[in-house]
């Protein structure tokens, strides 16, 4: 930690996480596929999603195979003819959108409901303990169903099932952890010094209990990218002409036994790139930004 | 204590009247049952009768009431597709997926919290990098292309598992299971190690982080420095301390393991609850979805029950009046 | 108390291994739950074929759908209101009891009084007087001339009037009441696992090649297909598409296949002026519906490219469509083709209707029904963009999309039709008919399209049991039909089975799996 220079926190951030090589790496393939998911209509051959670009005569071509009209599909080509390269530049975009915002919005509801139940206990507690465990019971698959049935199809949908879903979740974990950090000694000090509720909360309770929060939240953005694909499985996900990365893997699913391995398997490997640079940063920036492991 | 649990068992009444309210809205926004049950030979009058039949001509305020006035007398109605009590048809298929969850979390808890406990007091040796990196495998892909990779891998490839279903299973207090033979046993570890992956991962992570914060506290450092073996040290101090987080979610995720194991269900044609719940919901079938959620809803309220007295009992300071949900 | 522990453990163990490695077993894969046992609960076809490998039917259908005798050994109509059934003699169900016309008498009786959702009423209510003239002769009287009685028949399976009179779906679930005449006995039903069924060494047919044979409930697709390569299981229906060139190849594996009654064809809102999915290139709801016009329509056929998506989405394993029913089935007209494509043709044709820049609108397909339907529903927008219609397409969820498309919610809606009768009046009455509730037509009519000639003929038809003259009929109204695009056939897709060698199976065009028609090699 011998930067020269002055000890600006950024700095120290920046300093502990390149600690880790691998952690780097990580951060490296991250920013690539952050690009590529941005720059998708700028770095791929084909718009995947415009129907008239799209020759079903094309279809189901093995990597490297040309199209009628000579381009080339470096990764093959999928059962509407569409090129797999793209597709999957065009599915990470809405893929990391969808399980970003999801778990943004789901965590940020989360973590309010679980703080104030926490918080206030009495009837407040009881009625939003109750409100969560109703929604941690109730299937997904039937939220997503009816949601699709009532408003339709869409990624503005997909994103409220999976918050639907998740928030729930959140508050339970919060509402865990600050219950404990409630009657910790810091805290109590807090209340007898009659300091203002907002303070105590966020300066006091959330920063406790948010690592064991982060924890889970890097693994729920990879969760939700997972249960979109699962809901795309199900036919209850993204609309077919717009693949997102899961529905991609979804519909490569039915040619996994057939030979056309690309179909499938790309997309996963994307996917796997994707979801294991978001855990090495989010491991090590964890561990960097956590005060009680500071050495 | 007492006070406690009734309150809360009132409480939980009316959240099941809430959710029986939310599920006949929902599924009757879906569609309706009629229009997928019946045969496609059957003209208008055909389907008129059998929308009779089955009382779906009525007003939905007057069906929730027939379903309310039964549901009090211990009845959740029969099921639109199979003509049985949806309640039997649930309980019928129980026994596969508990087990199936058991295993599965059995499966996480056996392997997840050592190797946890590991990766967090060496948090630089190469083996916990091994582990935390493996562990990002668990919940990168989705649960439907793990199971199959699995099936092709150790059935197709290497012929040493059976590929789908329960196979063999013997009698336990009147209970079909598995486990108790080698046929049920082969049968029973991939759609189990399958369902375990993902809390496997996630309880090698929390472990993880919680003992990382726990072995800087400063009683553990106070412990190691009276020179107390570490295995005293993790066993006694590091572990109850990780313990809470931990019981919250093993709770959460076991609950959410016999509720929703629908997609290893399907994948290992395994004769559960899960598949039963999929194939109602794509034919409407509405009392078995009403009664499923409901079960399911008590099932979670039990469980968060008892996590809630788990915890006072890890950890003094929590104590039930002042918990009070 | 461990050592005891473990030789229990041990003994369980034990036994497991010792299970009776029976002679002759057949297992077969199917690819859709099973939800019943009792043959009259639920007219579904997964069902339905369960419960006729139990049970026999008056009237049986050949691979290719062709009434053959079942339980009766010949039937005539006697007049125009009257079909007398002479019934074989000398068969016996499983429980030892003689058949007899009392038998058919109750099994006409019950899908009427036990209460369920998709019943077996459609085949018996025409009848309004049950005649047993001898216990092997029953004649059934009817209010109208009735010709499909036969093909009703062939429907409803006959039960036991002594065991199942009284006895609940619960018991035929059990096996209590299920006591049939067919090859199979009943030994365990385990509910979204498995039916097993043991040879029926009294079958008055040909016997069943197999002592015992269980069908594995394995619904997700690629696992039906990896259990059949472990070799956990001997045959599987409905191989996916995907896989299917790949199985041929394979040297363990043989697969049979034949073409299904099952037309797949998209039905055009034609009879609205407005329709909700139509719009203008810039997406702008249209105030004409150019649905209403023939021409229209027919651009639609022309600019659909059959052939492809046969060769590309349906993997071959499907027949270009250019009618109700493929070729053989009662009421085909010999002067209908598939239709050409011919996307210059419905450029020119879509000009002379007024819409030379083309026009917006959605198609609306199911995505977990057919053999690939949201790939067909994609792939006909595709073909249809490339002749100037701007099109989206949304694919639903079955559960969904039949409950909006019966409310005629769609402009463009995919369906799948299995002509189970195996004859013309079935798809007629319930797709094109100009839909009527007293009449009970067009039940099934989406596009709601309506052409008063067809429905003469078809009346016609439906009310003459001479067969010469009926058969002539349908395909007149066929052909009407088609002509006017009433509705756009795609393809007919072609059933597929898939065994381990050494074994064979007659594909049948019904679907059906049926465990006595699977033989070993001879």
């Amino acid at each position: 930690m011998s930067t020269s220079g002055v000890e600006t926190p950024f700095r120290r951030v920046a300093a502990d996480f390149a600690e880790s090589r691998l952690a780097i790496a990580g951060l490296a393939m991250l920013i690539l596929i952050l690009i590529v998911a941005i720059g998708a209509p700028l770095v791929s051959p084909q718009n995947p999603y415009d129907l008239a670009t799209l020759d079903i005569m094309d279809s189901k071509l093995p990597p490297g195979g040309k199209s009628l009209e000579g381009m080339t599909f470096w990764l093959g080509s999928d059962d509407q003819g569409r090129d797999m390269l793209s597709a999957i530049f065009y599915g990470l975009r809405i893929s990391l959108g969808v399980g970003t915002l999801a778990t943004v919005c789901a965590l940020a509801i989360g973590l309010t409901v679980g703080l104030i139940a926490a918080w206030f206990g009495g009837w407040v507690e009881s009625v939003i303990m109750r409100v969560v465990d109703l929604q941690l019971s109730f299937p997904s698959i039937l939220i997503a169903l009816v949601l699709l049935a009532s408003l339709g199809q869409g990624v503005d949908k997909i994103v409220i099932a999976l918050v639907a879903v998740q928030w729930a979740y959140y508050a339970r974990t919060v509402r865990g952890a600050a219950l404990v950090e409630r009657n910790k000694e810091n805290i109590e000090a807090a209340t007898s010094l009659a300091l203002p509720t907002s303070r105590i909360l966020f300066n006091h309770l959330l920063p406790n209990v948010l690592p064991p929060l982060i924890v889970i939240a890097t693994v729920q953005v990879a969760h939700a990218i997972a249960l979109e694909a699962t809901l795309s499985f199900l036919g209850l996900g993204m609309p077919i002409t717009s693949p997102s990365l899961g529905l991609l893997i979804a519909n490569g699913f039915t040619h996994l036994m057939s030979g056309k391995y690309w179909i499938s398997l790309y997309p996963g490997i994307a996917l796997l790139a994707t979801i294991v640079s978001i855990n090495l940063v989010g491991d090590q920036l964890r561990d960097v930004l956590n005060p009680r492991l500071q050495k | 204590m007492l006070v406690f649990i009734t309150r809360r068992m009132l409480q939980s009444v009316i959240a099941l009247l809430f959710m029986s309210v939310l599920i006949f809205i929902g599924v009757f926004a879906i569609g309706n049952p009629i229009d997928i049950l019946i045969n496609p030979q059957a003209d208008q009058a055909e389907i008129a009768r059998a929308t009779a039949a089955l009382g779906l001509d009525q007003p939905m305020w007057m069906q929730y009431w027939d379903f309310l006035r039964h549901a009090l007398a211990g009845d959740l109605g029969r099921s639109f597709s199979q003509n049985m009590p949806a309640v039997q048809l649930i309980f019928e298929r129980m026994p596969a997926t508990v087990e199936l969850a058991l295993c599965a979390m059995l499966f996480a808890i056996v392997l997840g919290i050592p190797l946890g406990l590991v990766a967090g007091i060496k948090p630089d040796a190469w083996y916990s990098k091994t582990i935390m990196a493996g562990s990002i495998f668990g919940f990168s892909l989705p649960t439907f292309w793990v199971g199959l990779m699995m099936i092709m891998i150790f059935s197709v490839s290497l012929g040493w598992l059976p590929s789908t279903g329960r196979g063999h299973t013997t009698q336990l207090f009147g209970i079909p299971v598995s486990f108790l033979n080698w046929d049920g046993i082969t049968h029973l570890m991939m759609p189990a190690l399958n369902l375990a992956l993902f809390k496997l991962s996630l309880l090698i992570r929390l472990t993880r982080a919680g003992t990382r914060e726990a072995m800087l506290q400063d009683y553990v450092k106070f412990a190691r420095a009276k020179g107390l073996p570490m295995r005293r040290i993790v066993g006694v101090h590091v572990l109850k301390n990780i313990m809470i987080p931990i019981v919250t979610v093993i709770g959460l995720e076991f609950g959410s393991l016999i509720a929703f194991a629908i997609v290893t269900e399907t994948i290992f044609a395994w004769p559960g609850m899960g598949k039963l719940l999929i194939d109602s919901i794509n034919v409407l079938d509405r009392p078995v979805i009403v009664a499923y959620v409901l079960i399911i809803v008590c099932l979670f309220v039990i469980i968060n029950l008892v996590v809630d007295l788990l915890y006072s009992m890890l950890d003094p300071r929590v104590r039930l009046a002042e918990a009070r949900a | 108390m461990i050592a005891r522990l473990l030789t229990a453990v041990l003994l369980v163990i034990a036994t497991a291994i010792v299970l009776p490695a029976a002679a002759a077993e057949l297992v077969i894969g199917l690819g859709a739950d099973v939800t019943s046992i009792d043959p009259h609960n639920n007219n579904a076809a997964p069902n339905n074929s369960i419960a006729e490998q139990i049970f026999n039917k008056l009237i049986e259908n050949d691979p290719r759908q062709n009434l053959k005798p079942g339980l009766a050994e010949s039937w005539r109509a006697i007049d125009d209101l009257t079909w007398e059934f002479k019934l074989r003699k000398g068969v016996k169900f499983h429980d030892g009891s003689d058949f007899t016309a009392a038998d058919v008498a109750y099994s006409i009786e019950r899908p009427g009084i036990i209460n369920t959702p998709g019943g077996f009423t459609i085949y018996t209510r025409s009848i309004v007087e049950k005649i047993i003239v001898d216990p092997f002769t029953i004649r059934l009287k009817t209010a109208t001339p009735y010709p499909n009685m036969p093909t009703d028949m062939a429907g409803l399976s006959i039960v036991s009037s002594k065991v199942a009179r009284g006895a609940t779906n619960a018991d035929f679930d059990s096996g209590k009441a299920t006591i049939g005449t067919g090859p199979w006995k009943f030994v365990r039903y385990a509910k979204g696992d498995r039916i097993e069924l043991v040879r029926n060494d009294s079958y008055w047919g040909p016997k069943p090649a197999w002592d015992k044979v269980t069908f594995r409930l394995i619904t997700s697709d690629p696992s039906r297909i990896a259990a059949l390569l472990a070799g956990d299981v001997q045959m599987i229906e409905v191989v996916p598409t995907a896989d299917f060139a790949r199985l041929k190849t394979n040297k363990d594996i043989t697969v049979f296949t034949t073409v299904s009654n099952r037309m797949i064809h998209l039905h055009l809102d034609s009879n609205r002026d407005k329709s909700p999915f139509i719009t203008d290139k810039a997406g702008k709801p249209l105030d004409k519906n150019p649905l209403k016009d023939a021409r229209v329509r027919k651009a639609f056929s022309k600019a659909i490219n059959r052939n492809a998506i046969v060769e590309r989405v349906m993997e071959g394993l499907a027949i270009p469509a250019g009618q109700l029913m493929p070729e053989g089935f009662f009421g085909v007209s010999p002067n209908l083709k598939a239709e050409v494509f011919d996307p210059e043709g419905a450029k020119k044709l879509l000009t002379e209707a007024g819409y030379p820049d083309g026009f917006g609108i959605t198609l609306h397909g199911p995505n977990n029904r057919y053999v690939n339907d949201e790939q067909i529903v994609q792939a006909v927008a595709q073909m249809l963009t490339r002749v100037g219609i701007a099109t989206k397409v949304e694919a639903l969820p079955f559960s969904v999309y039949v409950s909006r498309a019966n409310k005629i919610e769609f402009s463009v809606a995919l369906l799948g039709w299995g002509v189970t009768t195996g004859e013309a009046t079935y798809p007629l009455r319930s797709l094109a008919a100009t839909y009527s509730q007293p009449k009970g037509l067009g039940t099934w009519n989406w596009g709601r399209y309506s052409n008063p000639q067809m429905d003469a003929l078809l009346e016609q038809g439906l009310a003459t049991v001479d067969n010469a003259k009926r058969e002539k009929l349908l395909q007149q109204a066929t052909e009407l039909l088609i002509n006017d695009a009433g509705l756009i056939p795609l393809h007919y897709q072609v059933n597929t089975w898939a065994a381990r060698k050494g074994l064979v199976y007659v594909p049948r065009t019904d679907e059906r799996t049926y465990a006595h028609e699977v033989r070993p090699v001879p």
